[in-house]
């Protein structure tokens, strides 16, 4: 990764001695991301870094980091407390912009559908019959664990197959009944699907947030992975079996893809 | 010696960290006393085991309570009482002394944590510091003079045994938690629990 290479002042509390040296893993927009060890050297962890932005002012950046900080921890306590398949929040400082997460093992499920789709003959050209079972089953698994997002009262606010994780599966859990060639095959889509970066999530049960943050995942899954777009409806189908005002929100998605991501599309 | 001295992740090299654990401690009264009246030689952290569920779990409060130090955040007089502090899911202190301080007649089982802090005004954390801080040996004799119970080690399977299951879940509001509930495994439920401590204390106070 290039962005391992330009070197940022690390946060003051990764300048103390670890076992493994920290590893800049990501930069977003807003923070970035480190892969570190929480308390002793065999336990791997996400820290998630907002550094002070020099353009606010001081006070009003300090409050700013700390809210934020705070709404995604909070988000996540309460997620992961409810079953919703997220990482869990290991150690915080939102004073010093810092929060320590559970590191979850695996490739994003961006990585894991684009490595299935590879294999395919490119477009054009009629695909042979494949057996789509791998694939099918984690467009389930991700319709599955947005709704018990959502179900929890917790819109994510950016839903893409990037933020979410595709975390392998003890041995012994996965179904290895099929045989040695198609396991090879679906093992880039095999694994549970945990979700990930909170830092734009609120807490919200109306239909229409709900209905919003699917859209918002529907035109990124389209763009990200266009030959699998027809997949999307089993992901809407196990979606709408999740809660029990699901249904209700699918119904909305159908206002929404008429009209767009904003309610008020005045100026 | 059952005196552990622990290397914390991300911690100044000039902090040491000992830890040890007594069971079935008789003198609760006279260790209770030595921290009211504030005796300077008594600078340990004792933290009740009833509500500890294994090292990780006390190791976080120890790695909060050290950084708190660090970057001028305790809300207690010293890092010690912040120990006990940062095992609490709230910022009521007296509530927090209550359940994982020392309480006299009650405590059984007794965790002692001592922090060594590097000697005032030290400003090269490269070098060594082999300096006049207490020694091993004279923190635990000093220990074992003063604290009338059996040393153990502290391990996850020796802190289980002083573990009180509804009293962890009182205090760390477990009770009816659907990831807990779902749970049929007993190891899993286990790290489950202590899981869900950690981020309670993580989220201590917001």
């Amino acid at each position: 990764m290039a962005a391992a290479e330009t070197q940022f002042p690390p946060p003051k509390v990764l300048t103390y001695p670890a076992a493994t040296p920290p590893m800049l893993i990501t930069q977003g927009a807003e923070g970035r991301l480190y892969k570190t060890t929480h308390l002793v050297p065999t336990r791997p962890c996400a820290l998630k870094y907002r550094p002070p932005k020099p353009y606010r002012h001081p006070i009003l950046d300090a409050r700013l980091t700390k809210a934020r900080l705070a709404s995604e921890a909070k988000v996540l306590e309460r997620c992961w407390r409810e079953g919703v398949p997220v990482p869990a929040v290991y150690a915080m400082d939102p004073a010093a912009g810092w929060m320590m997460m559970e590191w979850i093992e695996g490739i994003p499920v961006r990585a894991g559908i684009n490595a299935w789709l590879g294999e395919r003959p490119e477009d054009g050209t009629e695909a042979p019959v494949v057996d789509d079972t791998p694939l099918v089953d984690l467009m389930k698994g991700i319709g599955t664990a947005v709704g018990a997002l959502h179900r929890t009262g917790v819109v994510h606010g950016d839903l893409t197959t990037s933020n979410m994780m595709l975390r392998p599966r003890e041995a012994g859990q996965a179904n290895g009944d099929v045989g040695d060639e198609k396991n090879a095959k679906g093992k880039a889509v095999e694994g549970d699907v945990v979700l990930i970066d909170f830092g734009l999530a609120t807490q919200s049960m109306s239909d229409e947030d709900r209905a919003v943050d699917l859209y918002v995942l529907e035109r990124a899954f389209a763009s990200t992975h266009p030959r699998a777009e027809r997949l999307f409806t089993i992901l809407l189908d196990s979606y709408g079996k999740t809660f029990k005002k699901a249904p209700s929100v699918l119904a909305k998605l159908e206002d929404v893809r008429m009209r767009g991501r904003k309610r008020s599309m005045l100026g | 010696m059952a005196l552990e001295k622990i290397q914390l992740e991300h911690i100044p090299p000039t902090y040491q960290v000992y830890a040890a654990f007594f069971r079935d401690v008789t003198n609760t009264e006279f260790l209770h006393t030595q921290l009211l009246s504030r005796n300077s030689e008594f600078e340990y952290a004792f933290v009740d085991a009833s509500a500890v569920i294994s090292r990780l779990q006390l190791l976080s409060a120890v790695y909060s309570s050290v950084n708190a130090l660090i970057v001028g955040a305790l809300r207690t007089p010293n890092v010690h009482s912040e120990i006990v502090v940062s095992l609490s899911t709230n910022n009521n202190i007296s509530e927090a002394y209550r359940r994982w301080g020392i309480t006299p007649g009650k405590t059984k089982d007794l965790i002692v944590v001592k922090i060594v802090l590097p000697p005032a005004n030290t400003q090269d954390e490269s070098q060594p510091q082999p300096t006049q801080t207490p020694t091993d040996d004279a923190i635990w004799a000093h220990l074992t003079t003063n604290v009338k119970g059996t040393p153990a080690p502290l391990t996850d399977a020796e802190l289980a045994q002083a573990t009180d299951w509804p009293k962890v879940r009182k205090c760390y509001r477990l009770n009816g938690v659907p990831a807990l509930d779902r749970v049929t495994d007993e190891d899993e439920r286990r790290r489950r629990i202590e899981t869900l401590a950690v981020m309670g204390m993580a989220l201590r106070g917001l």
